[in-house]
């Protein structure tokens, strides 16, 4: 899942030219098409002149401001507990780890709305867990703005942890035992030593995390349901833009496209090369 | 099921006996349902598939139709794709092959009917009544619309682009009453799972869903919503693959039969 190159940017292949068989091309160039085309159409077909008036409406900027607070929040939570997590995976020996591993990345495979589903049976009002929440503590968490950050981080932290864990994996360890060894403690070496060694590894599984969080729609309607303002996120505004007004949902697309596009970019510079 | 229904189009236009077996398949349909389309028409009766996108409150009366009507019909296939009615209009007028549609108001019909793709003026065959869902034995004494705009009370409506929403937000007007929800929730069977799963103290559904819901739920009638009664509109769709069949479907819909079966789930006659 990390985003890594086995060689560096130098000595890469050439370019593909005259000696690509077609039969590798050919495929090649479909599927850069079927991935670029979806996002071509919704440039031509944007109401580019009504789409100052659709973009200057409260609405959309509540939805966009909710989507950013919630998927970066999902993002710094994720980092907390997941990079301890994969910190667990990759340096540690315990019975079952396999399994522990296969149920972390679990969420990845999992459809989301199946996840919102689960979350609301552990956290819901009524759930195992949410219970004893409402009735201790008198939280609930569906219907809130913490629920939608629940859910994305539900949805997104597998990203990180693979990430990260495969960064460690590759890290030599031996710069943690040298560290110990000069009397560091374990946590020492993580902290100084560790840290920094995979920080580029932690941010391409960040930003891995904060996208899949950004886009989040199944777990976060099903778990925190949709009001403006407190759960309805950029991709559940353009689901129901959809119904009623295509316009506004194109309109609404393309904020998230921009927004997307604009972060990739500009990691992409400053993290992603050195990954 | 609208896939299957897309091949069936397709293939039936390119006539292959091969690709006949293999649409026998895909649409799940018998042997010999590949009569020809509408074979009505000269008197042998309703045959092939017949596609119906409809409403997703229709889901348990329509289904028990489909049941009825290939009963009556063999050799005749029922092929339903329930759904949000505005996200079925879009379909349509996107060009997805339906051959009826049933929508659960008149607003997503008139997306359909503004472009022209129905067949002649969609009818009303049924209404539907709001009412509030509760969870059993009603924990929370709701006994009126007025009892929802209690703030302690969590309330989920449907969206106002559904509706269902649009239902609610009419009776509410009425009532004068105002809810601050929980959630504007994306279709009437998402609300209401918010209540079965008591994550909800009540939504506002239709009464032909607290009724499949069974046990579940318990309804509460509420005057306002008379002033709120959604018309169901049918029609048989312009480009229809298979026309006879449709409107042998239509038929059944509107007969006397079809009245008390839609009668039995709830639904008020129109």
């Amino acid at each position: 899942m990390s985003i890594r190159r086995a060689t560096p940017r130098k000595t890469r292949p050439r370019a593909p030219g005259r000696g690509v068989p077609p039969a590798l091309l050919l495929p090649a160039l479909l599927g850069l098409a079927f991935l670029l085309v979806p996002l071509l159409a919704l440039l031509l077909r944007a109401p580019w002149r009504s789409l100052p008036e659709q973009l200057t409406s409260p609405q959309v900027w509540e939805a966009l401001r909710l989507s950013l607070v919630c998927a970066t929040t999902a993002t710094a939570l994720s980092l907390v507990v997941g990079v301890p997590l994969a910190w667990l995976l990759a340096r540690t020996d315990f019975p079952g780890r396999g399994l522990v591993r296969a149920l972390v990345t679990l969420p990845l495979v999992l459809p989301p709305v199946v996840g919102g589903v689960a979350l609301l049976l552990a956290l819901g009002r009524n759930g195992v867990v949410g219970q004893w929440l409402d009735a201790w503590f008198g939280i609930t968490l569906p219907f809130t703005t913490t629920g939608v950050v629940l859910a994305e981080t539900f949805v997104a932290m597998p990203f990180l942890v693979i990430s990260v864990e495969g960064t460690l994996r590759a890290a030599d360890p031996r710069y943690e035992e040298a560290a110990t060894t000069l009397g560091a403690s374990r946590f020492t070496a993580f902290r100084r030593v560790t840290l920094p060694l995979i920080a580029p590894g932690v941010a391409a599984g960040a930003v891995l995390a904060w996208a899949r969080a950004l886009g989040e729609f199944g777990a976060t309607i099903t778990f925190a349901g949709n009001f403006p303002g407190r759960t309805q996120t950029m991709p559940l505004a353009v689901y129901l833009a959809l119904q009623s007004d295509p316009a506004a949902a194109i309109a609404l697309s393309l904020v998230l496209l921009a927004v997307s596009i604009a972060v990739l970019a500009g990691l992409r510079d400053r993290w992603m090369r050195a990954v | 099921m609208p896939r299957s229904a897309a091949w069936t189009r397709r293939l039936r236009r390119i006539g292959a006996p091969a690709a006949g077996a293999l649409l026998a398949l895909s649409a799940c349909s018998a042997p010999g349902s590949e009569a020809g389309p509408g074979a009505g028409a000269d008197g042998a009766g309703p045959a092939g598939t017949v596609t119906v996108f409809a409403a997703a409150s229709l889901k348990e009366s329509f289904t028990e139709l489909g049941e009825r009507f290939e009963k009556a019909h063999p050799g005749a296939r029922v092929a339903f794709n329930f759904g949000g009615s505005d996200t079925l209009a879009a379909g349509i007028a996107n060009g997805a092959p339906a051959d009826v549609f049933a929508a659960a108001g008149p607003t997503p019909m008139k997306l359909v009917t503004d472009q022209g793709l129905t067949d002649g003026a969609p009818s009303t065959f049924a209404r539907n009544r709001l009412e509030i869902a509760t969870a059993p034995g009603n924990p929370h004494r709701i006994d009126s619309l007025q009892d929802l705009a209690d703030p302690g009370l969590k309330v989920v409506l449907c969206d106002t682009t559904v509706p269902c929403g649009a239902a609610a937000r009419t009776a509410l007007t009425a009532g004068g009453v105002d809810v601050s929800p929980a959630s504007y929730e994306r279709d009437v069977k998402s609300a209401l799972t918010k209540v079965r799963l008591k994550e909800a103290d009540a939504a506002v559904v239709y009464r032909t869903d607290v009724r499949a819901a069974g046990d579940t739920v318990e309804g509460v009638e509420f005057p306002e919503a008379g002033r709120a009664v959604n018309d169901y509109p049918l029609a048989v769709l312009d480009n229809a693959p298979n026309p006879g069949a449709a409107e042998a479907f239509v038929r059944l819909v509107t007969s006397a039969e079809g009245r008390k079966v839609l009668g039995e789930a709830g639904f008020l006659a129109p």
